[in-house]
């Protein structure tokens, strides 16, 4: 048995279970490190199991193909989360429809803003035309947002990435921005935060309260239709 | 618990399915919360128990839902290397720029319409 242990950590390394164990137990560890550091805002349980799981990868040498095959089945759950979003949509139709003009003005102007402000302020400081693709849908959920940047000829793993990152930046500074601004209302900082910041900043905004997550969901859904018909065609205005 | 996760799948996949046959630009996930939220409005009662119990329960951990595919920038540490001032630039503050507009413009566009109404 002894002469086996030099090989455990090759066992491990291929074990999808090892990584789906490892990505559960970082991401509770996170959570209770946010949890205790209360209101810190760069303790984002996100952001924070991401940035550890890199560094494990990184200095494990371990390649994403073989996190993947533990990390997927965390993935999957993804899509049915997304679906249940209607629920508490549904739970807010009447608030909703109160303020439906209001809304979808808002949806307009900010995913517009969304897109042009990361285009404009990458190109200002020199991003590749190539990031400048994948930064534009950028405030849009994961699956749609690659799929545009696909369509465009852009890089969709980057797409992943750059989203991901909008969504942690959302969920640890919206609130902090909303804060500044006044913006007090759970409705109104509920769908800022997922029109910007898709499912990590809805995520953010159930943590606040039911209102705020549904109108994030709301945000959420819309944008990605609003982004997935702005990006195609500024694009077109543009290259 | 499992019913309701039941549910949840097969909008998922009605929403896969009508993706595909009308060729929409929207992912599945999006158009079966859509097709749900449809159903739910359509039956003009209260969500069934069960679906709540399970898209609550779902929902609760949403923000761990996303580490996997995020775990994915490790693939681009190169690019990030070469271009990070760009690209964390234009997320950050893209970001927050968009955030904050957004939410006043929300703010003014609400007052503006109970401003009307009295």
């Amino acid at each position: 048995m002894i002469e086996r242990l030099g090989g455990l950590w090759a066992h491990l390394q291929a074990l999808p279970v090892f990584w789906l164990l490892l990505t559960l137990c970082i991401f509770q560890l996170a959570s209770l490190l946010a949890k205790r550091s209360k209101g810190f805002p760069l303790a984002n349980p996100v952001g924070l199991s991401i940035l550890t799981l890199v560094l494990v990868l990184y200095f494990t040498g371990t390649s994403y193909q073989a996190y993947w095959a533990g990390g997927q089945w965390i993935h999957f759950l993804l899509a049915p989360a997304t679906v249940a979003l209607a629920v508490p949509l549904y739970q807010q139709q009447e608030r909703i429809r109160s303020m439906l003009s209001p809304l979808l003005l808002t949806l307009a102007g900010g995913s517009l803003l969304a897109i042009a402000s990361s285009v404009g302020i990458g190109w200002l400081l020199g991003a590749s035309p190539s990031s400048l693709l994948s930064l534009a849908p950028k405030s849009a959920t994961a699956p749609v947002a690659m799929g545009i940047v696909e369509k465009l000829g852009g890089i969709p793993s980057l797409t992943a990435a750059v989203v991901i990152l909008t969504g942690v930046t959302g969920a640890v500074a919206a609130p902090w921005v909303l804060d500044r601004l006044n913006i007090r209302e759970p409705a109104m900082r509920g769908f800022a935060m997922g029109l910007v910041s898709h499912g990590i900043g809805t995520a953010r905004a159930f943590q606040e309260n039911n209102e705020a997550g549904a109108f994030a969901g709301l945000g959420m859904g819309l944008n990605a239709l609003m982004t997935s018909l702005l990006v195609p065609v500024l694009y077109r205005l543009v290259a | 618990m499992l019913s309701g996760f039941l549910v949840l799948l097969a909008f998922l996949l009605a929403g896969d399915i009508a993706g595909y046959l009308f060729a929409l630009p929207l992912p599945g996930p999006v158009l079966g919360m859509a097709l749900l939220l449809g159903w739910l409005a359509w039956r003009r009662r209260p969500p069934p128990e069960n679906l709540r119990t399970a898209s609550m329960g779902i929902l609760q951990y949403l923000s761990l839902l996303f580490v996997p595919a995020g775990v994915g920038v490790i693939l681009h540490l190169e690019r990030l290397q070469r271009e990070w001032p760009a690209i964390l630039g234009a997320v950050l503050a893209g970001t927050l720029i968009s955030v904050g507009l957004s939410g006043l413009l929300l703010k003014a566009l609400r007052a503006k319409r109970e401003a009307q109404h009295d």
